[in-house]
């Protein structure tokens, strides 16, 4: 582990940027130092409000994340920003091009913007991810905003560490029907149509709202899950948050003052609610759980040498041994 | 278990409007297994040590066609060295003049690549060039 590490923990917190950012370098290439800087940081953490801001590419996500971050910052709200981008699975490389577009944040020290690659983990994209967010939330940041691009699992990932998720839609951009194979309305507190300058735009808002309101939920989310039940639903009216549908145009700022009250009147509904906590406690069950998996693997892994762990595999492929007889060796494997 | 991939920015600084090069440089470097922060067009000193500050990264690389690099270079060199990144390998390509490379170098430019250069060359570069972390 970096000696420095602890070095910059300390100028981190006394606001260095130059510090924050290598501690963040460090917490992605390594786990045990993202375990050493969240144990030391952890205790300065549960402060920020993280956004999942997620969507088909040229949705206008990185157009969005730009301007949301200046209405934020013109209500004295200071900003971190993690714009995730997908690793090559051939080569490891990743051509990272968020901040093409967020050139009208520069110099603004109440910003701070993150650029990261998928790294294709397994499963570990959202784990470091939170590891990131634990440090931004640290050095002080009030909104944090994680952009991913919507392509399958990993935005439904991201949305498990946000307290509020916002899915950017464009008029002409997939049908109805890819929007619900999507699952974005299951993961959706704020739905956004961008682009609200083209053609098509308000029919985009309408059809949104009528599948919100025939879907389980008559368009409110409750504890972040689907309610089956009519029952249900009334039971939980009260608590319930109605899922707003906002026109926006990222090219000029249109509707972001309404996105940005929407976001903040979410945190409050969060708060009130008690989801809040329920919401960090699920976040918290699925980041041990993630962590404790990792552990036993490995543990199991170590205890077994190598040089059995290949014959045994090697047995499987001449099909000697079946898989689960594989699998039973392996965790019962005693020196 | 270290996961380490350089980092590695790639701005293009002036007003000329012409990024191709740039964007060439950036998928290759990609395709050698890099993480490429690419910023765009029209980047201003500020912004490149900025976004090389806020990214962490291993280097800088910057396409200046404008010739305007004798402007551009002392600039960014001294807000790098303001900000502690003078330990930052930064290298150029584009159009520079060969009379030039020797003084940009004294202004702490690492290495200048011109249009000649492989992409192969700067990747191999920036692997050599890599700080210890
Ligand atoms: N007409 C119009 N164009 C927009 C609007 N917002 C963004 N765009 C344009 O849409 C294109 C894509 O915008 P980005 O912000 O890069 O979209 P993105 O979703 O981040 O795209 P990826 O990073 O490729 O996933 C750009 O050319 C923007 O200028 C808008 O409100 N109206």
């Amino acid at each position: 582990m970096s000696p420095k590490l602890d070095l910059w923990l300390t100028e981190m917190l006394t606001g260095s940027r130059r510090a924050l950012a290598r501690i963040i370098t460090a917490v992605e290439n390594d786990p045990a130092v993202a375990e050493h800087a969240i144990q030391t940081l952890y205790p300065r953490t549960g402060q920020a409000h993280i956004l999942g801001l997620t969507g088909a590419p040229g949705a206008g996500k990185s157009s969005l994340t730009t301007e949301l971050a200046l209405e934020l910052r013109r209500r004295d709200l200071t900003v971190g920003i993690v714009a995730v981008d997908p690793s090559s699975p051939f080569t490891g490389g990743a051509l990272l091009g968020d901040r093409v577009r967020m050139g009208a944040l520069a110099g603004d020290k109440g910003v701070f913007i993150r650029s990261m690659a998928s790294r294709g983990r397994l499963g570990g994209l959202s784990s470091t991810t939170s590891a990131v967010l634990k440090v931004l939330d640290a050095a002080g940041f009030d909104i944090l905003i994680v952009e991913t691009v919507g392509a399958g699992q990993a935005e439904v990932d991201i949305a498990s560490t946000a307290h509020t998720t916002i899915v950017i839609e464009a008029p002409g951009m997939g049908d109805d029907v890819q929007a619900i194979k999507a699952g974005i309305l299951e993961i959706a507190d704020i739905l956004v149509v961008n682009k609200a300058d083209r053609a098509g735009a308000h029919q985009k808002v309408k059809s949104l709202e009528m599948m919100l309101h025939l879907g389980p939920q008559g368009g409110t989310r409750h504890h972040g899950k689907i309610i089956a039940s009519p029952a249900e639903i009334q039971a939980s009216s009260q608590n319930a948050w109605p899922i707003p549908v906002i026109k926006t145009e990222a090219i000029n700022g249109k509707g972001l003052s309404d996105l940005a009250d929407q976001i903040l009147s979410h945190r409050t509904h969060l708060q009130e609610t008690g989801q809040w906590l329920e919401r960090e406690r699920e976040r918290a069950l699925q980041e041990a759980t993630a962590l404790i998996q990792q552990r036993l693997l490995a543990q199991v892994q170590a205890q077994i040498p190598a040089g059995l762990q290949h014959e045994i595999y090697t047995a499987v492929a001449e099909r000697k041994i079946s898989l689960y007889t594989a699998v039973e060796q392996i965790l019962n494997y005693g020196p | 278990m270290n996961e380490r991939k350089p980092r590695i920015l790639i701005a293009k600084p002036g007003l000329d409007g012409h990024d191709r090069g740039a964007k060439v440089i950036a998928r290759a470097l990609r395709d050698a297994g890099m993480e490429v922060i690419y910023t765009g067009l029209r980047q201003t000193p500020e912004m490149i040590v900025e976004a090389a500050l806020q990214e962490d990264v291993d280097a800088i690389g910057l396409s200046i066609l404008s010739g305007a690099h004798k402007a551009l270079i002392p600039r960014i060199t001294t807000l790098m060295g303001e900000n502690e990144l003078e330990d930052v390998p930064l290298f150029l390509g584009g159009i520079i003049p060969d009379e030039d490379i020797p003084v940009m170098k004294e202004q702490g430019v690492t290495a200048v690549f011109g249009p000649g250069s492989s992409t192969q060359d700067i990747s191999a570069f920036i692997w050599n060039s890599l700080r210890e972390i």
